[in-house]
């Protein structure tokens, strides 16, 4: 069985979470990997060297520049003839792809995998990962995306994969990119990062954001996150936003601060393999998920731990 | 120009849900049902565009069992014109849910179809994208801004790291995220008029569909408990454990 992976990158190379979906594909067969984009000779060079890939198919053409479902989705499935399954990490581009790719194919598309039992066989979370479901598909071609806090990432470097051309098939183009507006940060990616420090509406504001978590990030090197209290009361944007509607993260350590722990918050973060949770209220759901709970007045706390780490 | 917006009756989200005992599902009986909540937010979004004069009709439909006619009774009540319920007792996937809806698009003559991004029952996220390619329509997924005017839709995506704005050329696919709007709770009149609105009833075969799912589900499980940790009394023991203990940080 040979397994396509859809690769998602950036000016660093492969992403984190493309590379734990590569840890998901090595248990189902051969890996081929897909760089679909526009100027991307660097990126597959860089991709050729990941561990367990036999091919990188290239697709280098403009359509791809900026990830459109259509020309992806036309170009996956012209692909797919030679792979039992095609897999991608289950981030945007991912999740707005790949159910476009199993309709096209004529396939239930497998959302979002937290386990493999077998070649037909998957565990995915359901009800914001308040239940697992393990299903079995009888399609042909199995189309799934992979919750990458659930595999850990093959590392960038010891493979030495071929590189091969592959050619954009032609597209009626109903769609367009026009802007975007991305969140300018030197902090680790939220999916990516070891740690992560998280706020919730006990931080009472944005100021106190940037005065209070920022600087323990800082020291830790970590990434800042929120719960959606804390978004919705508008102190962070919508992209710092951890949860079963916002990112899914499972990183070493994962520091809820004032966050109380809704069921929605938890269904993001309760695979770190660390928590620590700081808040005032000792009956707080966040403490029965934390390793470490200290109940305490968040604005002397977070100072003292600046100081301390 | 006639928009449809799908609509699910899932477990309500305030609901913690319980696995069946016999691994088999998860518990509905006696459970509260309501909209799911991203198709909430995408019946006002159309409920707004006929507001604006951009909508003349808009068309709830729901696929399920009987009581969905309450999901899309909600729907009526919100600002929807009529509804039409796809009657079957077959747990429905994406994949067929899709074909259905396509075949309503045909039948009724569809411009814009708004729903929401995912149903958070089965948390596939797929149903519009899927729609979206059996038509041949692009799509604007996980919208958090939409905007009609002169044949094209411009949608603001949430996409990771930030937003993503990109023009699609009617007809088209949007699929809902949570910040597109804030759903109206619906007044007592609006509640009463819904009532004398229609809802036409069909079943999966005379939309030409075999509904049959592809996945089989095989077991339902609690997922493993996290086991509560300890209550530190200060900054210093905290740092000491994670530095220590833990070893998580240098």
């Amino acid at each position: 069985m040979t397994v396509l992976v859809l690769l998602d990158f950036d000016e660093q190379g492969v992403k984190q979470p493309a590379r734990s979906a590569l840890a998901a594909a090595a248990k189902l067969g051969d890996i081929h990997g897909l760089i679909a984009g526009s100027g991307v000779g660097n990126v597959a060079q860089v991709a050729a060297k990941l561990p367990g890939v036999a091919k990188i198919l290239v697709a280098d053409d403009a359509a791809f520049q900026h990830a459109l479902a259509e020309p992806m989705a036309a170009l996956i499935v012209g692909l797919a003839g030679g792979y039992s399954h095609i897999l991608a990490a289950a981030t945007a581009v991912g999740k707005n792809v790949m159910p476009r790719v199993a309709a096209l194919l004529d396939c239930q598309p497998i959302s979002d995998i937290s386990d493999i039992v077998d070649g037909d066989t998957f565990i995915r979370p359901i009800y914001a990962g308040n239940a697992l479901a393990t299903v079995k598909s009888s399609d042909t071609t199995k189309v799934i995306t992979v919750r990458a806090a659930s595999f850990d990432p093959v590392a960038n470097e010891g493979g030495a994969a071929a590189i091969e051309p592959v050619a954009a098939p032609p597209a009626e183009a109903r769609s367009r990119y026009v802007s975007q507006d991305l969140s300018k940060s030197e902090r680790p990616e939220l999916t990516a990062a070891r740690v992560i420090v998280s706020g919730g509406r006990g931080m009472q504001n944005g100021d106190n954001f940037t005065k209070l978590i920022d600087p323990v990030a800082d020291k830790l090197g970590a990434a800042v996150g929120a719960s959606r209290a804390a978004v919705d009361a508008g102190y962070v944007p919508n992209d710092f936003q951890v949860g079963q509607t916002g990112k899914i993260v499972a990183p070493e350590l994962y520091l809820a601060i004032g966050i109380s722990g809704a069921i929605q918050h938890l269904a993001g973060m309760k695979d770190s393999k660390v928590i620590v949770a700081i808040n005032k209220d000792e009956d707080a759901p966040i403490f029965q998920v934390a390793d470490y709970g200290l109940v305490g007045d968040l604005f002397t706390i977070l100072p003292e731990l600046e100081k301390a780490l | 120009m006639k928009l449809l917006v799908p609509v699910k009756r899932v477990v309500d989200y305030n609901v913690k849900v319980r696995v069946k005992a016999d691994q088999t599902a998860v518990e509905t009986a006696g459970v509260k049902m309501s909209m799911n909540p991203f198709d909430e937010i995408a019946v006002e979004e159309a409920v707004r565009l006929k507001e604006k004069g951009v909508a003349t009709e808009i068309i709830a439909v729901s696929m399920g069992v009987m009581q969905c006619q309450e999901t899309i009774r909600t729907a009526l009540a919100m600002g929807a014109d009529r509804g039409i319920l796809v009657e079957t007792d077959i747990g429905l996937e994406p994949l067929a849910v899709a074909k259905m809806l396509r075949a309503l698009v045909a039948k009724e003559g569809i411009e814009l179809v708004i729903m929401g991004k995912q149903a958070i029952d089965d948390d596939m996220n797929a149903t519009g994208q899927m729609l979206a390619a059996l038509l041949g329509w692009p799509q604007g997924t996980f919208a958090s801004k939409v905007e009609i005017a002169d044949g094209t839709a411009t949608v603001t995506r949430e996409v990771d790291g930030g937003l993503e704005t990109i023009a699609l050329t009617l007809p088209a696919i949007i699929t809902a995220d949570l910040r597109l709007n804030e759903p109206r709770y619906a007044s007592l009149p609006n509640i009463m008029k819904a009532r004398k609105k229609t809802i036409d009833m069909i079943k999966p075969a005379d939309l030409g569909v075999d509904p049959a799912p592809r996945l089989t589900t095989l077991k339902v499980t609690e997922p493993p408990r996290r086991a509560a940790g300890v209550k530190v009394g200060s900054v210093a023991e905290l740092v000491a454990k994670l530095r220590n203990e833990a070893k998580v940080i240098p």
